[in-house]
């Protein structure tokens, strides 16, 4: 057993660092708040967003493990773990989440030769934006009982329905989209999966402003939508199987615990320059605890990613151990300990959100209010406890736990 | 980067993991525990036969030259087995300071015997106003010739009372902290065992006008905090070990409990709270145990993990007080008893976490080498 990189993974790491280190002078302000916002908010960040999105591909890091036939360099996970570790610490835009993340990776497992040559090869060029058509109002945790509707007519589909909570749906080009096309079957079973271009007759999208204030997320309404046939991915009513391998795809690994290792730099830095009542913050015995406490979370969390990352690569990509969801659980709740306790540190000033003059420019308190969204979204902290004590401690599923 | 254990580790595992399945299961745990002793002679030679005791000593000293990362699966097995032995004393404890500090002859002579299982040594160094530094030490070494005389008492000693040897932690006038290796059979020196939570065998030592040769040191006079430090860091690892063993497997009994009990026509392990009690459970646990295995892997490499040794021990502390607490709230009335497995877990809680220095100990040893070195490069 040996953490240690190798000469030549050391080398691509330096690589990676260098890069976004540079580029990231360039970021606007607002992209420091990372995260959700980081990417899709305000004009300036989505401008910045390409820009950067251009430099990955021109670089050829921009879907590097994936296969060569679909544009990638079949780079080893290793290498992509680095890869999203520099990423994630410098909080980089860029990465489409949804189409090189989510989608693509279902494409290659379930799509015909024709919708691999259509759909996956731009998304690998970085053309196009995805976001990810899921919840509606009245399915969110529980996804297989939702009620979009996607009727057959002839070689179309006509879609009506409610999609919510569509991250990004305002940048994006095309969703992948969970439908409902037998309306006889209740839960899973009669649902399957579309691509679809958001400029097509009969959608409309409109903004939903997060507590921040910031347009992240969309409400999107099909109304008598048709969408060919040729667009569906995989066998229809197969939905279901085809999104929880999505799902899989959508965990996130080290790089959540390269994003705190971040964060407590910052931290560290403001308790040894702020002083407050005359004395420096560092020299308070409460604080010293609590930044010894979140320091050695953060490196006991990292090893468990890495383990993850290591089951993924002897084991394969659609692997997702218990162990997968419990680094979720632990990096989004690790973040938002971080976040509360510089806040509450930093006193009132914590408060401030205008990023020029507030402590750590708003970065903070920027992240106490996004991380809250991601211990609900990608399978809510609860649903992720559900596996854990299902998968990891074997403990009964009872009827009508999900 | 390779995050599997090598076959011969696994093995090692294997190994110690049917030996105490074999030899010593939770009903001879609760017996050892009723003995004055508090272990089991015999139980300790076999463990010498399988070469535990001579595992992390180089070959020439009769051991076996193991890597950090062996001993950790050994002390895995141990925590998950609630086993009863002078091992961490013995081995870790003074065997690190021998290591460490001895001569040639003493590591010879010391050494070897630690391995074949024939010497039983305890680490006299705690008293009854000191914490985890060594500052509030005040048992003092008065030199007369060339020997020192040892008064005072010390507290806390492990297995003193079955020990055929003491380290003595004193000061040596001027010179300041140093150790003293004394016979247990000394008549100057009294031993008695306390009653101690985990019934381990915490011991009260007094020792009276006890003349040491100046021979009879290990280190120089003045070694003995910068040694007791070297010593601590890994001995926080090891210890650390035996947590994450123990979390590992108060999880499964408590898992396993789950799954059989039946209230309200559902097994308990059906419900919800209980699930995420669990599910809570096992994200401390195996943070933990990923953390062991990273700070193990620099030891062994040769890296600087001081602060790491105690990242990892403050946050082993935190999953097994928090493990065994909910697994004996898991259990309902039966796992309050004196005859529940999971108790034997749920008593060593609290002597474990202050064992190598307790939670908030580490977080401020954490804390001093961030403030002075910052997180280092990224
Ligand atoms: C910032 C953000 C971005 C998002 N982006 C997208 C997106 O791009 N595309 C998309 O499709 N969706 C997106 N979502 C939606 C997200 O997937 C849902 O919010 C999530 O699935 C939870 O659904 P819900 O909000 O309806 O809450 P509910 O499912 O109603 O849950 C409410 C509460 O009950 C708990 N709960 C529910 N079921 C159980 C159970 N069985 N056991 C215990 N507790 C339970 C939940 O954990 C939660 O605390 C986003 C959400 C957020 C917050």
């Amino acid at each position: 057993m040996d953490y240690k990189l190798t000469d030549e993974e050391l080398a691509l790491k330096k690589m990676y660092n260098e890069f976004f280190r540079e580029e990231m002078k360039k970021a606007p302000l607002k992209t420091l708040k990372g995260g959700l916002e980081g990417s899709y908010s305000s004009d300036e960040v989505w401008e910045f967003t390409k820009y950067m999105r251009k430099k990955l591909v021109e670089k050829g890091w921009y879907v590097q493990h994936w296969p060569k036939e679909y544009g990638g360099r079949d780079a080893p996970l290793n290498e992509q773990m680095i890869f999203n570790e520099s990423l994630a610490y410098f909080g980089a835009p860029g990465i489409d989440g949804f189409g090189v993340g989510m989608f693509g990776p279902t494409l290659m497992l379930y799509a015909t030769e024709e919708q691999k040559k259509r759909l996956l090869l731009p998304i690998g060029k970085g053309e196009v934006q995805y976001c990810q058509g899921w919840s509606e109002p009245n399915a969110g945790s529980d996804l297989a009982s939702l009620n979009t509707l996607a009727i057959k007519d002839g070689e179309y589909y006509v879609v009506n329905g409610q999609k919510i909570w569509i991250t990004g749906g305002h940048r994006a080009d095309h969703m992948f989209l969970l439908a409902r096309t037998n309306p006889a079957e209740k839960r899973g079973r009669g649902l399957s999966v579309f691509n679809v271009d958001l400029f097509w007759p009969g959608i409309e999208i409109r903004p939903i402003k997060y507590m921040n204030g910031a347009h992240i997320y969309n409400e999107v309404f099909f109304t008598d939508c048709r969408i060919h046939e040729s667009e569906r991915i995989g066998p229809e009513n197969q939905g279901w199987a085809i999104t929880r391998d999505t799902m899989n795809f959508e965990r996130s690994g080290a790089g959540a615990f390269a994003r705190a290792r971040r964060e407590l730099e910052h931290v560290l830095e403001y308790v040894k320059t702020t002083k407050r009542n005359g004395k420096y913050l560092w020299e308070d015995p409460l604080v010293r605890q609590k930044l010894g406490k979140l320091y050695s979370e953060m490196e006991a969390g990292r090893a468990m990613a890495y383990k993850v990352a290591w089951l993924q690569r002897v084991g394969n990509l659609r692997f997702s151990p218990a162990v997968a969801s419990e680094g979720k659980v632990f990096s989004t709740e690790l973040m938002q300990r971080i976040a509360d306790f510089a806040i509450e540190i930093m006193g009132l000033p914590g408060n401030l959100e205008d990023l020029e003059s507030a402590p750590l420019q708003g970065a903070m308190i920027g992240s106490y209010q996004t991380i809250i969204g991601s211990i609900i979204c990608a399978g809510s902290n609860e649903i992720q406890r559900n596996i854990i004590a299902w998968v990891g401690c074997g403990l009964p599923r009872l009827k009508g736990q999900g | 980067m390779d995050l599997d254990f090598s076959s011969e580790q696994t093995m090692l595992r294997d190994s110690a993991a049917k030996f105490f399945a074999n030899e010593c299961n939770y009903e001879e745990v609760k017996h050892i525990e009723e003995t004055d002793q508090g272990y089991s002679p015999k139980l300790w030679q076999k463990i010498a036969e399988l070469g535990w005791t001579g595992l992390l000593f180089p070959e020439n000293y009769g051991g076996y030259g193991g890597s950090f990362l062996d001993l950790v699966i050994i002390f895995e097995e141990i925590g998950k087995a609630c086993f009863p032995s002078p091992f961490f004393s013995t081995i870790v404890q003074c065997g690190l300071l021998i290591l460490e500090g001895g001569t040639e002859e003493q590591k010879n002579d010391l050494l070897s015997r630690i391995a074949d299982g024939s010497l039983i040594m305890s680490l006299a160094q705690y008293e009854a106003e000191t914490d985890y530094t060594y500052e509030s030490i005040t048992m003092k070494a008065e030199q007369k010739g060339d020997a020192y005389v040892l008064n005072g008492t010390k507290m806390f000693a492990m297995d003193a009372n079955i020990a055929d040897k003491l380290i003595v932690a004193a000061h040596a006038g001027a010179a300041g902290l140093s150790l003293f290796l004394v016979d247990a059979d000394h008549p100057g020196v009294s031993i008695t065992k306390l009653p101690y939570v985990s019934a381990e065998n915490a011991c009260e030592v007094i020792f009276k006008d006890v003349e040491v040769g100046s021979n009879d040191m290990i280190g120089a006079p003045g070694d003995g905090a910068s040694l007791l430090d070297k010593m601590y860091d890994k001995a926080a690892v090891a210890k650390a070990a035996e947590m994450s063993g123990g979390c590992e497997r108060a999880i499964g009994l408590t898992a396993k409990y789950a799954r059989e009990r039946v209230q309200y026509g559902n097994p308990i392990g059906g419900y919800q709270a209980i699930q995420h009690f669990m599910s809570n459970m096992l994200i401390a646990a195996d943070t933990c145990s990923n953390y062991l295995y990273k700070v193990a892997c620099m030891i062994d490499e040769g890296d600087d993990f001081s602060r790491d040794a105690s990242g990892l021990k403050a946050v082993a502390n935190e999953a097994y007080r928090f493990v065994t607490e909910r697994a004996v709230k898991i259990h309902g009335g039966i796992g309050t008893t004196r005859e529940a497995d999971i108790a034997l877990f749920y008593r060593r809680a609290h002597p474990f976490s202050m064992m190598c220095g307790s939670t908030a100990y580490h977080y401020e040893k954490v804390a001093q080498s961030l403030l002075k070195d910052g997180l280092g490069a990224f």
